[in-house]
C-alpha cells in the first residue's frame, strides 16, 4: 500500500476513537442526570466531580484526534 | 484534498509576525511581534478593564461591579470546595488563569474576519497552553514540597494500600502524576483546535457547494452554513466549559499538594 494512502487511513481510523470518547462524555452526562434528576438536592455539589468525569472521558477522545493531524501533518 | 484545495482549515493557526517585526531578535532567538502576542495582549488587557472597571468597592454594587464580584466568588467557591480554606490564597492564580483562557477562547471566536482582520486563537497553541500547564502544575510542586517536604511522596502511595501493593501502586501513581502537565495542556489545544478546523472544513462546503452551482449550493451549501451557526454556538460552550475544566483541574492538583490525600 502507498504510505500516503496508509497515513490517511490510519487518520480516518482514529475518528473511530473520537467516536467512541462521546459515548463516554454522553454517559458522564446521561449518568449526572439520571442520579440528578432523582436527588436535585445533591446534584448543585457534585458538578465539579460531573466536569472531572467529562474532562476525563474528553481527553481520551481528543487523543485521537491529536492521532489523526500528526498522521495528516506531521507523519 | 485536490477538490477543495482553495479551503485550508490549517492555515488559521498560522503564526505570522505583524507591524514588521520579523527580523526582531534578542541573543540569537526571534521575538517577533505575531498574531499570537497580539491576541495575548488583546486577552490581558481585556481582563484588566474587565476587573478595574469592577473596582470601585461601592457599597450597593453597580452591574459591572456585581459581574466581577460574581466571577471572583465562583472562583473561590471553586477553590473552597475543592481545596477547602487554605485554597483561598490562590484565588488570584486561578481567577486570572480562568479569565485568561475564557477571554483567550472567546475572542478567537469573534467575527472579525468580516471586518478583514484574521481572528486567531491563541489557546489552539500547544506551546501556549502548555506554559500554563507548566505554571500550574509548578506551583503544585513548590507548594508541595515547601509545605510537606520530602512527605509529599505519599501522595503516590494512597492510604490503606497494602504493602506488597506499593511497588506496583507508586510507578503507576507517578506516572499519572508526571503527565498531568501534559493532558492539562494538551486537552484545552486540541478542543480549541478541532472546533476551528471544524468550523473552518463547514465554511470550506458552504464555499466549495456555492460555487458548484444553485442546486448544490442550496440542498449541501444551506445545511452546512446551519450545522455552522449550531456548531458556532457550541464552540461558545466549549470555550467556557474548557476554562472552567482547567481551572478546576489546577485546583483539583492544588489539593493534592495543599492536603495530600
Amino acid at each position: 500500500m502507498d504510505a500516503e494512502a496508509a497515513k490517511l487511513l490510519g487518520a480516518g481510523l482514529a475518528a473511530i476513537g473520537a467516536g467512541l470518547a462521546s459515548l463516554g462524555v454522553g454517559n458522564v452526562f446521561a449518568s449526572f442526570l439520571e442520579g440528578a434528576l432523582r436527588n436535585p438536592g445533591a446534584a448543585d455539589g457534585q458538578q465539579g466531580r460531573l466536569f472531572i468525569g467529562f474532562a476525563a472521558a474528553e481527553l481520551l477522545g481528543l487523543l485521537a484526534f491529536v492521532i489523526a493531524m500528526i498522521l495528516v501533518f506531521v507523519a | 484534498m485536490a477538490e477543495s484545495g482553495k479551503i485550508d482549515p490549517m492555515h488559521q493557526f498560522a503564526i505570522e509576525p505583524l507591524f514588521g517585526t520579523d527580523h526582531l531578535s534578542i541573543g540569537g532567538f526571534n521575538i517577533a511581534f505575531t498574531n499570537s502576542a497580539l491576541y495575548m495582549v488583546a486577552a490581558a488587557v481585556v481582563l484588566w478593564i474587565f476587573v478595574v472597571g469592577g473596582m470601585k468597592r461601592e457599597l450597593v454594587p453597580g452591574r459591572w461591579q456585581m459581574a466581577v464580584e460574581y466571577m471572583t466568588g465562583f472562583i473561590k467557591s471553586l477553590l473552597v470546595a475543592n481545596v477547602g480554606e487554605g485554597g483561598k490564597k490562590y484565588i488570584p492564580y486561578v481567577f486570572s488563569l480562568f479569565m485568561f483562557i475564557l477571554l483567550a477562547n472567546l475572542l478567537g471566536l469573534l467575527p472579525l474576519g468580516l471586518l478583514g482582520l484574521h481572528p486567531f486563537t491563541f489557546t489552539s497553541h500547544f506551546t501556549a497552553t502548555g506554559v500554563l500547564a507548566i505554571l500550574s502544575f509548578s506551583i503544585v510542586l513548590i507548594v508541595g514540597f515547601w509545605k510537606h517536604g520530602l512527605h509529599f511522596f505519599s501522595l503516590f502511595v494512597p492510604h490503606g494500600t497494602p504493602l506488597p501493593m506499593i511497588p506496583v501502586i507508586f510507578p503507576i501513581e507517578l506516572v499519572s502524576f508526571l503527565v498531568r502537565p501534559f493532558s492539562l495542556g494538551l486537552r484545552l489545544f486540541v478542543a480549541m483546535t478541532a472546533g476551528h478546523v471544524l468550523l473552518k472544513v463547514l465554511a470550506g462546503f458552504v464555499i466549495n457547494s456555492s460555487n458548484a452551482g444553485l442546486g448544490y449550493g442550496l440542498t449541501v451549501g444551506s445545511a452546512s452554513f446551519l450545522l455552522m451557526i449550531g456548531i458556532s454556538a457550541l464552540e461558545v460552550l466549549v470555550a467556557v466549559i474548557q476554562a472552567y475544566v482547567f481551572a478546576l483541574l489546577t485546583s483539583v492538583y492544588i489539593n493534592d499538594a495543599e492536603n495530600l490525600h
